[in-house]
Formats: structure tokens, C-alpha cells, sequence
């Protein structure tokens, strides 16, 4: 009788156990609603991308359409490619797309917003954006400053 | 100085010894596969060393996460960022402190309690007149107390965290009034799986390693006297408490520092 209760009360741990690791995976990292979808890469070349890390948010008017999945540097040119997981068909973007390096709010996250286009043509897997503004480095925008204040 | 020189080298070789006698220990225990009929033993030693922590888990549990949000959502609340409660409770939780806290607290309610058990059978030589009923000590008495502390650490780190999650929801989002749908939002948003979750009980594995490891050796190679016991139940939790946080930081080294 006593080894009934003993093997009851470890097969209620271990089921509770495991409820709480399925608790932790759907409701606190959310895995429903990360799954992978659909989606293609393209890049896109910035002169600076300062701040901006892998799995950063790509968005579009605000909206998340994707995600960074790599960022090099281009020693030959100085610059940074990087490269995006866009969800959704290829087709969805049009082929003078703009991107830009942008922060939430005052002290967040970096991102890339991509501004449409009006091409009739599309980007395809694979495809560069020309069109980029990188990010904004705020020592840099007060040494401009600073030396136009000396000027005047 | 000389002097000096000599107790040095000797603690330094009892010190090497003793790794050495409890590598044979661990691995003499663990080769050799489970036997189907030893099932049974290892179910009584989680019923031990699993279940009967869950009251302590599931108390220190509910406090931690609370005190947490707590502390959270008062400083976050300054720059109106109240949502990021969630986020930062469920990383904090997920990564460091619900693995450790829990394998701080298994080496104190159950680990002291593996040494003096199996410390105790060795003075009373239960352990001896087993062999000589030709049965292995370490295959009947350790093994099962070894498996069962590599199965029951990881759930209890899987209960503590879910239920100090529910203790910071009860504080933040019942009693300080912080959006439930941004808290939980922000917290999907920011963990994953295998990052947070994963590496989190990944780490809990190491840890119920260590803590059985040194619980089951500081018993059998205690000295048979009461100093001898006492001591070595002393020995577990500070051995166990000191490897779990150094390894901690070497693990979050190597784990998250991508720099």
C-alpha cells in the first residue's frame, strides 16, 4: 500500500513536472506564436549599423515582417551587409525599397524599417536594398554640431 | 617554511585524492546500464528526493517571483515602462536565478540528507554486510539516489519557475494594476525556447550532477564518527552551494556571452 502512494505522488511530480515545462513553453516563451512561417532573405548595405544585433525586428509601417538573421562587414568598402528573414511569399516588397536604422523610443532597441517603394518590379531571395540610411550615432551628431557652432 | 611548503603539498595531495576517489566513485556507480528492476528503487528516491521538496520549492518559489516583480515594477514604473515586467521576470527567472535558487535549495533539503543517509549506512556498516550478501552497495544504494537527483532537479526547476512566474503575475497584474496583455505579450516577445528555456534546464542538469556527485561521495567517504558525519553534511551543502554558483557563472560565460 505505501509503495501505491509513493509511486502516485512521483508520477504526480513528474506530471507536473512536465505541465510546467509545456506552461513555460507555450505561455512564457510564446512558441505558438514564433513558429517558423514562410519567409525569404534579402539584404540590404548600411554605412553604419551601430546598436542593431541579430533577431533585431524588420518592420514595416510599425508592423513586424521580419527579423535580422546576420550582420557582416565588408572590409573592401567599409560598410555592413546585412542580411533579413522577410515572412512571406518573395513578391511582397517592391524592388526600390528603402530601409533605414531606427530606435524604440528614447532608449530601445535598435530596428530596420523599410520604407515602400512604387516599382512595378519585386525583390526576389537574395536581393539588395540600395536605397539605406544607417544608424544615427549620437557622439557624431553633436561633434557636427558642435564643429558648425565653432563655424558661425 | 619548509614547514609550510609540507602542508601545503599534503592538503593539496588529499584534496587531489579525494577527486580521485570520487571520479571512481561516479564512475564506478554509473557504468553499467540501469537494470529494468532497479526502476522501482529509483522511484522511492525521487518520492525522496523530488517530491517531498515541493513544499519548499513551491513556498521560496511564489516569494522569489513576487519579490521580484516587486522590485521590478517600482524602479521600471519611473520610466513608465511597466509592461517590461514581464520580459525581465520570465529572463531572469528562465536563465539564472530559477535554476539556481532551485539547485541552491535541493543541495540544502535534499543533498544533506543523501550524505547522512548513505554516511549513516556506511557507519553502521549496512553498507559492508550488503556486500557480503553479494549485493553491490553501489549499484542498490548510490545509483538510484544519482538517477533520481538528475530526474528530479530539472522538474522542480520547471515547477519553481512556473510557479514564480504566477507570483509575479499575482503582484504586478492583480495587485499593482500592470497591463496583463502587455506583460504577457512583452514576455512572449522577448523569451525563447532554446535560448532561455532550454539552456536555463540544460544548466539545472548540471547542477543536479554536482549536487548528487558531492552528496554521494562526501557520505560514503565520510570518517564513521558523529564528528566525521556532521562534518560531512556540513561539507555537501558548501561544497554543492560554492560549484553551483561558480559553475553558474561559467555556464552564463559560455552560454550568453557573445561578446
Amino acid at each position: 500500500m505505501r509503495m501505491r502512494t509513493i509511486e502516485i505522488s512521483v508520477g504526480g511530480f513528474v506530471l507536473a513536472g512536465a505541465l510546467a515545462l509545456v506552461f513555460l513553453a507555450l505561455q512564457v516563451s510564446g512558441v505558438s506564436r514564433n513558429q517558423a512561417e514562410d519567409s525569404y532573405i534579402i539584404k540590404a548595405r548600411f554605412n553604419d549599423v551601430a546598436g542593431l544585433r541579430v533577431r533585431s525586428k524588420v518592420s514595416m509601417a510599425g508592423v513586424t515582417i521580419g527579423r535580422v538573421r546576420a550582420i557582416d562587414v565588408d572590409m573592401q568598402w567599409g560598410d555592413a551587409t546585412v542580411t533579413m528573414d522577410i515572412l512571406g511569399e518573395p513578391g511582397n516588397l517592391t524592388a526600390d525599397t528603402g530601409a533605414k536604422i531606427l530606435t524604440e523610443g528614447i532608449l530601445g532597441a535598435r530596428y530596420i524599417s523599410l520604407l515602400p517603394g512604387s516599382d512595378e518590379e519585386t525583390l526576389g531571395p537574395g536581393d539588395e536594398i540600395t536605397e539605406t540610411q544607417g544608424a544615427l550615432i549620437l557622439e557624431n551628431l553633436i561633434g557636427e554640431f558642435l564643429t558648425n557652432l565653432g563655424d558661425s | 617554511m619548509l614547514g609550510l611548503l609540507r602542508t601545503v603539498g599534503i592538503r593539496f595531495l588529499d584534496w587531489l585524492s579525494a577527486l580521485g576517489r570520487a571520479t571512481l566513485l561516479w564512475v564506478n556507480t554509473m557504468t553499467g546500464l540501469p537494470r529494468l528492476k532497479d526502476v522501482g528503487l529509483v522511484i522511492i528516491q525521487v518520492y525522496n528526493v523530488g517530491f517531498l521538496s515541493l513544499i519548499i520549492i513551491i513556498l521560496s518559489a511564489f516569494s522569489i517571483g513576487a519579490v521580484l516583480s516587486l522590485q521590478f515594477y517600482t524602479q521600471l514604473a519611473r520610466f513608465g515602462a511597466q509592461e517590461a515586467v514581464g520580459v525581465g521576470l520570465a529572463l531572469v527567472l528562465l536563465r539564472e536565478l530559477g535554476p539556481v535558487v532551485t539547485g541552491l535549495l535541493f543541495a540544502g533539503r535534499a543533498g544533506s540528507a543523501l550524505t547522512a543517509e548513505i554516511g549513516l549506512m556506511k557507519t553502521t556498516e549496512q553498507l559492508s554486510s550488503m556486500e557480503m550478501m553479494g549485493v553491490d552497495p553501489l549499484r542498490r544504494i548510490i545509483a538510484p539516489r544519482i538517477w533520481a537527483g538528475l530526474i528530479s532537479l530539472p522538474i522542480l526547476t520547471a515547477i519553481f519557475n512556473m510557479v514564480a512566474i504566477y507570483g509575479g503575475v499575482v503582484v504586478a497584474v492583480n495587485w499593482l494594476g500592470a497591463d496583463a496583455g502587455g506583460f504577457w505579450s512583452g514576455m512572449q516577445e522577448g523569451v525563447e525556447l532554446w535560448e532561455d528555456l532550454g539552456k536555463g534546464m540544460l544548466k539545472s542538469l548540471v547542477f543536479a550532477f554536482l549536487v548528487t556527485w558531492v552528496a554521494v561521495f562526501q557520505g560514503y567517504d565520510a570518517p564513521p564518527t558523529a564528528e566525521g558525519m556532521s562534518m560531512a553534511t556540513t561539507q555537501t551543502v558548501v561544497i554543492s552551494s560554492v560549484l553551483i554558483l561558480a559553475t553558474d557563472f561559467l555556464m552564463t560565460l559560455v552560454f550568453y556571452g557573445d561578446f
